[in-house]
């Protein structure tokens, strides 16, 4: 392949990637604007409430649990490799409310959230239910977007809250069943290490990643197309987008909290 | 009421509507009837503004359809989706009351209720359907909702994409009575798109064939018969033969 072509085939891929981050850069304009101005859907607000926080705390709860735990032990592994086993709860603590509670929970969104939005809207524009909406006098918009991203929003720093504890719990569990750590020395030593700034770091990446994982879902809802093989693609696509996004945010915003 | 004028519209390569006129006056039932594919389902969409047509004007009430204040043009509407359309996560009162239950027409829940049951009756399905999901129901009840919820607000104007399609023959005479009562009673506009001649004659006051993405033919329903047109007469009489290919 000559250079020119080359270059065509890289600016192509640059361009398209610039117009998908700007229709979903509208979207999600859009959507906010929506969530502001009435009318407001209370109903709908409250089902992707109970959907997408309570429902979600099982799958939360474990994964915290079971990453906790692991955590206690590779650090403990780790840690005598240079005689510092005792770190255990520092790092746990640390390693989970920055970074692993908000990260973990925001993929397990993803993975139930993200694609059952996605598939229901997408299912909802394939049978013309969208249309009727639109027909009956109700913006699909403010009916289906804006209340399943506020839920999302206002939910998921939640779960990543309720991670945190569930996952430091877990890495304490291990600690003092296992590593014959002192129960109380191990719940000291958490608290004093852990600063405001890192809870701070977590609600925030959870509100950002609850926020990513319903745009995502809503936005490849709304354009898919085609039948039940355009509701499978539009969850795919969903999915990917989501867990990418959540991942690239992480990095930004563990980079503006952490490093300036 | 509603004047169509050379609406096109295109997907792709496939040019479905090239340039249509229709006129609909005001509390008169219109009928649409043409081959399958031939873009009766994309000209209402045109009308509703679900489907942005790519040249021509829609005129409702002298105005064109896109101008104005988008809410107060729909809440005219009621249209009866080809496919049902109901939300499959409501229960089949809330389908029929979605309207009367949000927004500005608002009413209190058992109200809501009560008027969703009374439209069930009127397309004669009985008040124990009302609290089952949509997906409970068979094809022919679907649809029966799905006209329900179309008339339930009593708009000006409705839209019924195949009505009787799927229905018992018995079940499509009552939805054919229960049309013609809507535009006689009610003095609604209604545009029914159908592909049953008896309900052709049942309801239509005028009719219009879509052929090639124009209207082919359109005069009142008595002149149907004696129209002289070869591609309606293939058309109402069901033959094979005729300027109409089969395979399209
Ligand atoms: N959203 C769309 N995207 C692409 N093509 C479409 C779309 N909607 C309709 N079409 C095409 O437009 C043409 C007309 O479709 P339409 O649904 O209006 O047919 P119809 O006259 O209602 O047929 P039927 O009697 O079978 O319902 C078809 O060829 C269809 O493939
Ligand atoms: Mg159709």
């Amino acid at each position: 392949m000559n250079p020119i072509a080359l270059l065509a085939q890289l600016g192509r891929v640059v361009l398209a990637a610039l117009a998908a981050l700007g229709r979903l850069s509208l979207f999600a304009g859009s959507t906010l604007s929506h969530m502001l101005r009435p009318p407001f859907y209370p109903r709908e607000f409250f089902s992707a409430l109970l959907n997408i926080g309570w429902l979600s705390l099982p799958v939360v709860g474990l994964t915290a649990v079971f990453t906790g735990g692991a955590l206690a032990l590779q650090i403990y592994s780790g840690g005598a490799r240079f005689n510092a086993e005792a770190v255990v709860p520092q790092i746990v603590a640390i390693g989970i409310v920055r970074e692993l509670g908000p990260v973990l929970v925001g993929l397990m969104i993803a993975a139930r959230v993200t694609s059952s939005i996605a598939a229901e809207i997408a299912t909802m524009k394939v049978t013309e239910q969208i249309d009727a909406l639109v027909t009956l006098s109700t913006h699909p918009m403010k009916y289906l977007v804006a209340p399943r991203v506020a839920a999302a929003l206002i939910t998921v720093p939640l779960l990543v809250a309720v991670g945190d504890v569930i996952g430091i719990a877990g890495g304490y569990v291990v600690a003092t069943e296992n590593l014959g750590f002192n129960a109380a020395a191990y719940i000291k030593n958490t608290v004093d290490f852990l600063e405001v700034n890192d809870m701070v770091s977590s609600l925030v990446k959870g509100c950002a990643f609850g926020g990513i994982a319903a745009t995502m879902g809503c936005y490849y809802g709304m354009k898919s197309g085609g039948g039940a093989q355009g509701v499978g693609a539009a969850t795919k696509s969903s999915v990917e987008a989501a867990a990418i996004l959540i991942l690239a945010a992480n990095f930004v915003l563990t980079g503006v909290f952490f490093s300036l | 009421m509603i004047r169509m004028e050379g609406v096109r519209k295109s997907f792709g390569d496939n040019h479905v509507l090239r340039g249509m006129d229709l006129h609909i006056p005001k509390g008169s039932s219109m009928v649409i009837i043409g081959g399958s594919g031939t873009g009766k389902s994309v000209a209402l969409k045109c009308v509703l503004g679900l489907i942005q047509p790519d040249g021509g004007r829609i005129l409702v009430d002298g105005k064109p359809a896109d101008s104005g204040d988008r809410d107060a043009f729909l809440a005219r509407f009621g249209m009866l989706f080809q496919g049902g359309a109901l939300f499959d996560s409501l229960p089949v009162w809330q389908n029929v009351a979605f309207r009367l239950l949000r927004g500005t027409l608002k009413r209190p829940m058992d109200e809501a209720r009560e008027i969703a049951i009374e439209k069930l009756r009127r397309v004669g399905l009985k008040s124990d359907v009302a609290d089952r999901l949509p997906a409970e129901l068979s094809g022919g009840m679907q649809k029966r909702v799905g006209l329900a919820r179309a008339i339930a607000a009593e708009p000006e104007i409705i839209f019924f994409d195949e009505p009787t399609t799927g229905l018992d023959p018995i079940m499509a005479g009552v939805i054919n009575d229960l049309i013609r009562e809507i535009v006689v009673e009610m003095g609604a506009t209604a545009m029914t798109i159908t592909h049953d001649m008896s309900s052709v004659r049942a309801i239509a006051d005028n009719v219009a064939m879509l052929h090639d993405g124009v209207i082919q033919w359109t005069g009142p329903v008595a002149d149907m018969d004696a129209s002289g047109d070869p591609y309606l007469d293939q058309f109402i009489h069901g033959r094979a033969e005729g300027p109409i290919e089969a395979v399209r």
